[in-house]
C-alpha cells in the first residue's frame, strides 16, 4: 500500500462516536506510533499531550536559549501535533502542571530530603497519567486511554481481574513503573505496543512517514535538566522559599567511625560508590543514609547485601491480595533482576519480603514488584 | 459535521463583502502605496479611503488612524510610545493600568518596570470595573499615561471610559485603550470619551488576521515604535499592508453600518443563551453581569468541572469555545481576569467563555443549548470534586 493510500485509509477527525480511544501524546515516537497503530485498526482518535512543567520556572537550570528536549518543551508539543496533523486526528494539549507539581515533583523532592531514593515516573503513571488524565480522557468522552508504555494489559476470566504482565520485549519492558494501577484505571487502559519490539515500532513508525520516526529516546527524568537532580532539588526549594543548606556531615562506618564528610545527605544514593570524596584501600560503599542525625553510612560491598525488606502501599494487580505467604520474583529497581523471594502480607497494605539470596542495595524510596513469570501480581514502596 | 462557533472574542471570520475588496489589491491592483506611478498612486488612495472608513467608525480624523500589524503592536505603540516619548525615561514615570488588561498590555508594563518605570495595575470589582476613586487616587504628579482596556476579552465588562477620560484630562494624562473587544461591537467614539490612544484589531472586527490600526490624536508626543522608512507620516515605516488595509476599512464600514441592529441581535441571542444554560444547569454563575457589557459575551462557571475538559468535549460534539488564556504550548493558563474578579482558583478553572458573533443563529444557540448542558453533566459525572461539593449541601 502507498503512504498516501495508507493516509487516505485512515479515518478523519475524531468525531464523538462509541470506541473514541484518547492517546497520551508526548512528542517521542513511541506514543506516536500509538497513535497510528489505533488508526490502523479502524478506531477514532483523540491526542492528548500533558503539559507538566513550566519550563521557564527554575532559569538558573536552563542554558541559553529556549528549552529543548525536555519535559514539555514546545518541542515535544510541536512534534505531538505535527503527528496529529500527519494522521488527520485532533489533538489538544492539556495543562496538568498543578497536578504533576503536587503529586510527582514535590514528593521526588521531599523524599531525596528525606534520605530516600524515589521514582518520579511511578508517581507520574498512578497519579497523573492514569490519574486526572484518564479522567479527562473520559470526560471528554473516550472510552479508554492508550499510552506508550511497553507492557501488556489482558483481562483473566479465572480471577475476574485485569492483569498487567510484561512487555514482549523484556528491553523495553515497563512493568516496573506500573505497579500502581488499580482494576479500575487498568480496565480503561491500553498499551498497544506491548507485543512489540522497538525496532517493530520504529519500523511502523517509519511505515507511515511519522515526522518523529527517527527522534532519539528520551532518557532522563523529564523535569530535571541534564539529569541532574540535586541541582534541580536546590533550585526548586530556593524558588518554593526553603532553600537548603548544604548542611555537611559526618561519613560513618556501621560502627560509627567517621571517616570523611559528606557536603549533604540528599546528594548520596545508595549503593554509590564514587564521589565519596576518599580513598581506601577496598570499594566502599554508601549503605544507609540518616538524614536526622545528618550522616551517610558506608560499608564494603558485602555489607550492602541484605535478605529482607518490608513493603508499603502494596497494591495487588493481576491477583487479589493473598491470604497465605507466597513465591515470587522480586525485582527492586529498574534494572535488577527479579530475584525468588518469599513473601508475607502484613497488616496495613504492607508485606515483608524474604529472598532466597541476599541482594544488592535495597533502597528505601525504590519500589518492589512482585512477578510470576510475566505476570505483576503486586508493587510497593520500600521502606 | 455542523461546527457551532462561540469564540468570536478570539477572531471572526473575513466578511464576504471585505474579502471582495480585498482580492484585486492581491493581483491587478499590487502597487506600492509609496510609489509615485499609477499603480502607487491608486494603492495610495486604497489606502487613504481605508483610513476615512476606521477613523468614520471611532469619530476619528483620518489622519489620526496609523494602521499596525494589530492590536498587540498598538498596545505596544501606545505604551513605549508615551513612557519613552523622553529618552532616557524621566526617574519616577508612572503608568495607571488594570490588572485584568490583555497580555499586550501587561506584559509590555511589566517590561518598562525591570526598566525602572512604576506601574499600578489597579484591582477591579466583582464585576470587573475599576473603581473610580482608586484611580485618581493612584494618579500622581509623574504619571504619564493611564491605560484602561474598554471591555474585557474574557467577561465582556465595559469600563467607565467617559470618566476615566475626565480624570486624565484633569490630570493632564495622556489616556489609552485597548479596544480591541470593542470597535465594531458597541459605538466607540474617541471624542466623547476624552482619548489620546485607542488600539483596535483588524480580525476582531471581521478583517483579517495581521491588520490592525492606532489612533493616535493630534499633537500626542510619542516615541515611534519601529524605524524605518518614512511610510504612514513616519509613525509606523514599512510598507503598507494594502489588501489588509482595505480589508479593514472595508470592515470599519460594514460595522459603522449594522452596528446598531448587530448589537441587539446578538445580545438577545447571548441573553437567551445566558438564561437557558443557568436555567438547565445547576450550581452554575454567569460572571459580571451586574457589569455594563459588550453585547456578544457570557462568562459562565460551571462548578465541579474543569473547563478545558469541557471546551474540548464540547469541541468533539462541534462547538466551539474558550477558556481563560492559552500559554505557548496551547495549554490554558489560569485566568488572571477570573482570579482578579475573586473567583478561587477551582472556580476559575471552571469557567467558560462564550462569545457570539454577527452570524450567529438562533438556531445555533438551540443546538448549544441542548449540547453544553449534556456535557457538563457528563464531567460532573466523572468529577471527585463535584460530588463533594454537592453532598456537603445536604
Amino acid at each position: 500500500m502507498s503512504r498516501q493510500a495508507q493516509l487516505d485509509s485512515l479515518p478523519a477527525a475524531a468525531e464523538p462516536q462509541p470506541g473514541l480511544v484518547a492517546v497520551a501524546m508526548s512528542g517521542g515516537v513511541d506514543s506516536s506510533t500509538v497513535a497510528a497503530l489505533l488508526l490502523q485498526q479502524g478506531r477514532p482518535v483523540v491526542g492528548l499531550t500533558m503539559q507538566l512543567w513550566n519550563q521557564r520556572r527554575l532559569p538558573e537550570l536552563q542554558g541559553d536559549g529556549p528549552a529543548q528536549h525536555r519535559c514539555c518543551s514546545l518541542d515535544d508539543v510541536y512534534d505531538a501535533k505535527r503527528v496529529a496533523q500527519h494522521l488527520n486526528f485532533l489533538h489538544y494539549v492539556v495543562n496538568f502542571e498543578e497536578q504533576f507539581e503536587q503529586r510527582v515533583v514535590r514528593p521526588f523532592v521531599e523524599e531525596y530530603l528525606a534520605g530516600r531514593t524515589p521514582i518520579a515516573c511511578t508517581n507520574c503513571n498512578t497519579d497523573v497519567k492514569f490519574e486526572p488524565l484518564l479522567r479527562m480522557a473520559r470526560q471528554i468522552g473516550a472510552e479508554q486511554l492508550a499510552t506508550g508504555h511497553y507492557a501488556r494489559i489482558r483481562w483473566d476470566e479465572a480471577t475476574g481481574r485485569y492483569q498487567l504482565l510484561r512487555a514482549r520485549d523484556e528491553s523495553k519492558d515497563q512493568s516496573y513503573f506500573l505497579w500502581g494501577l488499580t482494576q479500575e484505571q487498568l480496565s480503561r487502559s491500553e498499551f498497544p505496543l506491548g507485543e512489540l519490539t522497538k525496532e517493530q515500532v520504529r519500523n511502523l513508525a517509519r511505515s507511515v512517514a511519522l515526522p518523529v520516526a527517527e527522534k532519539p529516546e528520551s532518557m532522563e527524568l523529564c523535569f530535571v535538566p541534564n539529569g541532574n537532580y540535586v541541582q534541580f532539588i536546590h533550585a526548586y526549594s530556593r524558588e518554593t522559599g526553603k532553600p537548603l543548606k548544604d548542611q555537611e556531615g559526618d561519613i560513618v562506618t556501621e560502627d560509627g567511625t567517621v571517616v570523611g564528610r559528606h557536603t549533604g545527605v540528599h546528594n548520596y544514593t545508595i549503593g554509590q560508590r564514587k564521589g565519596l570524596g576518599f580513598a581506601t584501600g577496598r570499594p566502599i560503599y554508601v549503605l544507609a543514609i540518616d538524614p536526622e542525625k545528618n550522616r551517610v553510612i558506608v560499608g564494603e560491598d558485602d555489607a550492602l547485601r541484605a535478605t529482607t525488606l518490608e513493603i508499603e502501599n502494596v497494591n495487588w494487580v493481576s491477583i487479589a491480595e493473598p491470604a497465605a505467604p507466597l513465591r515470587a520474583y522480586v525485582k527492586i529497581r529498574h534494572k535488577h533482576e527479579p530475584a525468588p523471594a518469599r513473601v508475607e502480607v502484613l497488616p496495613g497494605l504492607c508485606a515483608r519480603i524474604t529472598f532466597d539470596a541476599p541482594q544488592r542495595a535495597i533502597t528505601p524510596g525504590q519500589a518492589a514488584v512482585l512477578y510470576d513469570g510475566d505476570l505483576v501480581l503486586a508493587g510497593g514502596w520500600i521502606k | 459535521m455542523n461546527r457551532i462557533y462561540l469564540d468570536h472574542n478570539a477572531t471572526t471570520p473575513v466578511e464576504p463583502a471585505v474579502l471582495d475588496a480585498m482580492l484585486p489589491f492581491f493581483s491587478s491592483e499590487f502597487g506600492n502605496a509609496s510609489s509615485i506611478h499609477t499603480f502607487g498612486q491608486r494603492a495610495r488612495a486604497a489606502v487613504e479611503t481605508a483610513r476615512e472608513q476606521v477613523a468614520a467608525l471611532i469619530n476619528a480624523r483620518p489622519q489620526e488612524i496609523v494602521f499596525t500589524s494589530g492590536g498587540t503592536e498598538s498596545d505596544n505603540h501606545a505604551i513605549f510610545g508615551v513612557t519613552q516619548a523622553h529618552l532616557p525615561v524621566r526617574p519616577g514615570t508612572h503608568i495607571g493600568t488594570t490588572s485584568i488588561e490583555h497580555e499586550a498590555v501587561l506584559n509590555t508594563c511589566q517590561v518598562l518596570e525591570k526598566e525602572g518605570v512604576a506601574v499600578t495595575y489597579l484591582p477591579v470589582s466583582r464585576d470587573g470595573l475599576i473603581d473610580l476613586d482608586g484611580l485618581r487616587k493612584a494618579v500622581r504628579p509623574e504619571t504619564v499615561l493611564i491605560t484602561v482596556m474598554h471591555a474585557n476579552n474574557e467577561l465582556g465588562t465595559i469600563q467607565p471610559l467617559e470618566e476615566i477620560g475626565r480624570i486624565a484630562v484633569e490630570h493632564d494624562v495622556y489616556f489609552h485603550t485597548d479596544a480591541v473587544q470593542t470597535v465594531g461591537k458597541i459605538p466607540v467614539d474617541v471624542k466623547a470619551l476624552q482619548l489620546d490612544l485607542l488600539s483596535l484589531s483588524g480580525h476582531k472586527l471581521y478583517a483579517p488576521k495581521g491588520i490592525g490600526a492606532i489612533f493616535i490624536k493630534g499633537g500626542t508626543r510619542l516615541r515611534q515604535l519601529l524605524y524605518g522608512g518614512h511610510h504612514q507620516r513616519g509613525y509606523r515605516p514599512g510598507t503598507e499592508n494594502v489588501a489588509g488595509i482595505v480589508g479593514l476599512g472595508k470592515a470599519a464600514e460594514l460595522a459603522r453600518l449594522s452596528l446598531a441592529e448587530d448589537a441587539a441581535r446578538v445580545s438577545a441571542l447571548r441573553d437567551k443563551l445566558e438564561q437557558g444554560l443557568l436555567s438547565r444547569i445547576a450550581d452554575s454563575r454567569a460572571n459580571a453581569t451586574r457589569a455594563p457589557r459588550t453585547p456578544n459575551t457570557s462568562n459562565i462557571t460551571f462548578p465541579g468541572i474543569e473547563g478545558e475538559a469541557l471546551i474540548i468535549a464540547l469541541d468533539l460534539k462541534g462547538l466551539a469555545c474558550s477558556t481563560g488564556a492559552a500559554c505557548s504550548s496551547g495549554a490554558v493558563e489560569p485566568s488572571h481576569v477570573l482570579t482578579a474578579i475573586g473567583l478561587p482558583a477551582s472556580e476559575a478553572r471552571a469557567s467558560i467563555r462564550f462569545s457570539l458573533g454577527r452570524h450567529t443563529t438562533a438556531a445555533e444557540i438551540d443546538t448549544a443549548l441542548e449540547i453544553v448542558p449534556a456535557a457538563v453533566a457528563q464531567l460532573r459525572q466523572l468529577s471527585p470534586t463535584y460530588k463533594k461539593e454537592a453532598s456537603a449541601h445536604h
